[in-house]
């Protein structure tokens, strides 16, 4: 896959006709400032966010406005808030992955068993294969952001000039959009790979969850779709095709 | 070095279904019973208890109850002349790990064997004579006939309080079951679930085209019941986490609801968690088993000397084990000989999923793993297959397992993967969409097989089990038919639009998407040694003290879920040692 994965002549169509005008990051903070407002605090400890920690307990939704990435780099925590924007916009179907809290759930999984490829094989050698043997490079979850986003922002910095979080919606929408299509590459790794495999991946993923791995705040995304959450007992409305009553329930105890 | 342990009368190897099972059936029996279990122990509290386990990121997003890889997995290529590489991620199927094994993660869906699969080379003849099978098909019978499991298919759905409607009791057909069911002694031990909308839809639907729809079995309780053993299960509340998460509710069978609250207060029985067993010892002759050799958590080695010798890992462990204590001849494909890794099977799972009207509500939150309804007038050869040309058949279901959005939500094909188009996209489908499905058969082939990878090895430094399997014509010609079924009946029940994945001639395996848990073969039972690991008792022809559990004794696959013949197929065995075996140990068989 990654013999195919190279700069290719493509970076003058790329951005061809995109004003190159800097555009300031807006800062995640005021964004979502509303959150420590709300009376949130974070945990003496925070959890961890993985399956196999994280007996502190958790906010029953995040401070996201406050929270301090424990893995990202400033650049990089820029990079993951601003491709969160965008992932998942605000728009009038309901809230952005930035309002519910998805960089924290990304940053704090980083600390997570996974993030080390803990629960996968990862002896060598290692060999490139076709895509249906699966996942076969040695780049563990932590590798994919570190070299995922220097990466893009390198090539964002070299053709635009500004990093991937300093560019206009439209702008990021196409690089992220490239990058997908496979036709904006990298020779650090399989930029493709990267997003959709971890990237949108792990964003899905906070934006979903519930709400003590520190996205899906106020458990908004289920109320969105109409899914109830860990509610759990459905015996009486299951034989019904028809709307169920209810909103969510959290693992908390929350109720949305 | 290994230190030797105090000998017992039997190490079982594994604690999942088939280890509890010939546990409890042996301690029954008097004897000394020793279980190994290289996972942890678990139980429905507190491992599962509500909220906890209800939990989309640590089940299905990160495998919480399923094999850790980073310890042991196994290689996998298309065809001898590939290079095998690690399956690194779990993808394609789901081992699971623990105590009560897959029997925790498990969906529930308990189905039996139709009898010509047991017996389908023989049937194939009879029926479209020997050039109806292509070149380079294994195709045998497996030594044993449905007749003779019969009361342990019983045993093993009352065991699980299994819900369903019998369609033939001792050969009366019975309105409301599947009209194409061999007969079976008496009715299930409950009655079938509630039918969720996907369910209800689907029998509708496939009834007007002229099918035969009943209700699947499922191993979740519809009422409250009490087993043989006295466990106790309570109804399940169709809670949507069943596939991927043990059971809140004591409602879905496992070891842990099933089984264990009565094996566990018999003193003649004892489980060691954290012990991986390494191989099965034999003696000098190569002919009898001393016991077997595991490593514990801290790394030592420890040599568990046993009478007899039950290998009750999963399909991968039991196979793995047995290529690497070097008990029967490794199968070679190109001179055809040996049989330990011969006929490894898959199955083929075709997967379509409908989309309704906004005012048509699935609700696909809600479900149970086994609950759904399905048809069988296309299993093994209930239809003929002469005009068709090509062996198998396969269960079409409409199925509500329950579904969150972290384990995906299925959306239309062409809608966006991200942005706003595809938030419009997740709103207006979670509620509206529903999923039917047709689980076809693999059979056998000469070029399918599994043995021991020459490159990788595992945490404790033993060569990984290498799988070389692919599809082939004759299994997707099969899919494309059933592939045109599926459209069929997706239309009639409604669907504004359809998509999803059917298997087609050229396609590969892909190991990436989750498909079935339902790997089968490589350690087959049947009644001629060259063909076949295991007698008909699933004992050793080798090693008599020896007996291999699990679905690698299939010939080839079937169509069904296995648990159900797996499950049948251990009280078998477990019966006939207790009943023959241990009044006068030695071959079962004789050739």
């Amino acid at each position: 896959m990654s013999s195919n994965d190279r700069p290719t002549s493509r970076r003058d169509f790329l951005f061809s006709g995109v004003a190159l005008t800097p555009i300031a990051l807006a800062p995640v903070a005021t964004t979502l400032a509303t959150s420590l407002a709300n009376g949130d605090a974070l945990p003496e400890s925070a959890p961890s966010g993985g399956p196999l920690r994280g007996s502190a307990p958790a906010p029953d939704h995040p401070a996201t406005a406050d929270y301090h990435p424990a893995f990202f780099t400033p650049d990089e925590w820029a990079f993951i808030n601003a491709a969160c924007a965008r992932l998942i916009p605000a728009d009038e179907h309901g809230p952005s992955a930035l309002e519910l809290g998805v960089p924290q759930y990304i940053d704090r999984q980083m600390g997570t068993p996974w993030a080390d490829g803990a629960i996968w094989y990862m002896q060598a050698p290692f060999f490139e294969a076709a895509a249906e043997f699966g996942y076969q490079s040695q780049l563990t979850p932590r590798q994919q952001y570190r070299l995922g986003i220097a990466a893009i922002d390198r090539l964002c910095q070299e053709r635009l000039r500004q990093p991937f979080a300093a560019l206009p919606p439209a702008q990021q929408d196409d690089v992220l959009k490239q990058i997908e299509k496979g036709s904006l590459t990298s020779a650090d790794l399989p930029l493709k790979t990267f997003f959709s495999g971890f990237l949108l991946k792990n964003v899905m993923e906070g934006y979903f969850g519930d709400p003590m791995y520190g996205g899906n705040k106020d458990m908004a995304s289920w109320k969105m779709i109409g899914y109830p959450g860990v509610r759990g007992d459905y015996l009486e409305w299951v034989g019904d095709a028809k709307p169920y009553p209810y909103g969510p329930v959290s693992i908390y105890g929350k109720r949305g | 070095m290994a230190s030797p342990a105090k000998p017992v009368d039997v190490v079982i190897v594994g604690f999942g279904w088939t280890g509890a099972i010939m546990a409890i059936e042996l301690a029954q029996a008097g004897l000394n019973v020793l279980a190994l279990e290289r996972g942890e122990d678990a139980a429905t509290v507190p491992n599962w208890s509500y909220p906890k386990v209800l939990d989309e990121i640590a089940q299905s997003a990160r495998n919480g109850l399923l094999q850790n890889l980073s310890k042991t997995t196994v290689t996998i290529r298309h065809d001898k002349n590939g290079r095998a590489l690690p399956y690194r991620q779990i993808g394609s199927f789901k081992p699971g790990t623990g105590v009560g094994g897959a029997g925790i993660h498990w969906s529930g869906v308990h189905s039996r064997v139709m009898p010509q699969e047991l017996r389908l080379r023989s049937h194939i003849l009879e029926r479209y004579g020997a050039r109806f099978i292509p070149p380079g098909m294994n195709l045998q019978d497996w030594g044993i006939s449905f007749e003779e499991l019969e009361p342990h298919f019983d045993r093993f759905e009352h065991v699980c309080g299994t819900s369903g409607k019998a369609g033939n009791i001792q050969g009366q057909i019975l309105e409301g079951g599947n009209p194409f069911e061999a007969p079976r002694s008496r009715e299930f031990p409950l009655p079938p679930l509630t039918d969720p909308p996907t369910s209800a839809l689907f029998a509708s639907a496939t009834r007007d085209l002229g099918y035969h729809p009943y209700p699947l079995p499922a191993a979740n309780a519809s009422r409250p019941y009490t087993n043989p053993y006295g466990c106790q299960l309570g109804p399940c509340n169709f809670c949507g986490f069943c596939s991927d998460y043990g059971c809140i509710n004591y409602s879905k069978a496992s070891p842990q609801t099933t089984i264990l609250p009565l094996l566990y207060r018999m003193p003649n029985f004892s489980l060691r968690t954290h012990a991986h067993v390494l191989k099965v010892n034999t003696d000098s002759s190569g002919k009898h088993a001393t016991g077997v050799t595991y490593v514990d958590a801290q790394g030592r080695e420890t040599e568990q000397p046993a009478t007899l010798v039950i290998l009750a890992a999963f399909h991968l462990h039991n196979v793995r084990l047995m290529l690497s204590s070097g008990i029967g001849k490794p199968y070679d494909p190109d001179s055809g000989e040996g049989t330990v890794g011969r006929n490894f099977c898959y199955q083929l799972l075709d997967s379509v999923n409908l989309f309704f009207d906004q005012s048509v509500y699935i609700n696909q939150f809600m479900g149970a793993g086994g609950v759904g309804q399905a048809i069988e007038d296309f299993y093994a050869d209930n239809f003929d297959h002469g005009p068709l040309g090509f062996i198998g058949g396969g269960v079409i279901w409409g199925r509500q397992t329950g579904n969150g959005p972290v384990r995906g939500i299925p959306l239309p094909s062409g809608s966006p993967t991200w942005g706003s188009g595809w938030k419009a996209a997740v709103k207006d489908n979670f509620l509206h969409s529903g999923r039917i499905e047709a689980q076809l058969s693999n059979m056998a082939y000469r070029g399918c097989y599994l043995d021991l990878d020459p490159t990788y090895r595992d945490a404790y430094g033993t060569p990984l089990l290498r799988m070389t399997l692919n599809w082939q014509d004759n299994d997707l010609r099969m899919s494309e038919f059933f592939g045109e079924r599926l459209s069929q009946i997706g239309k009639a029940m409604g669907a504004k639009s359809i998509s999803g994945r059917v298997l087609k001639r050229g396609d590969s395996w892909d190991t990436r998407a989750y498909q079935s848990t339902h790997i089968n073969g490589g350690t087959a039972m049947g009644a001629d040694p060259r063909t076949s690991v295991l007698n008909k008792y699933l004992q050793s022809w080798d090693v008599p003290n020896l007996f291999v559990l699990g679905a690698n004794v299939f010939a080839h696959g079937i169509g069904y879920n296995p648990t159900g013949l797996v499950g049948g197929l251990a009280y078998w065995a477990a019966a006939n040692i207790r009943a023959s075996y241990l009044k006068s140990p030695g071959p079962l068989v004789r050739v």
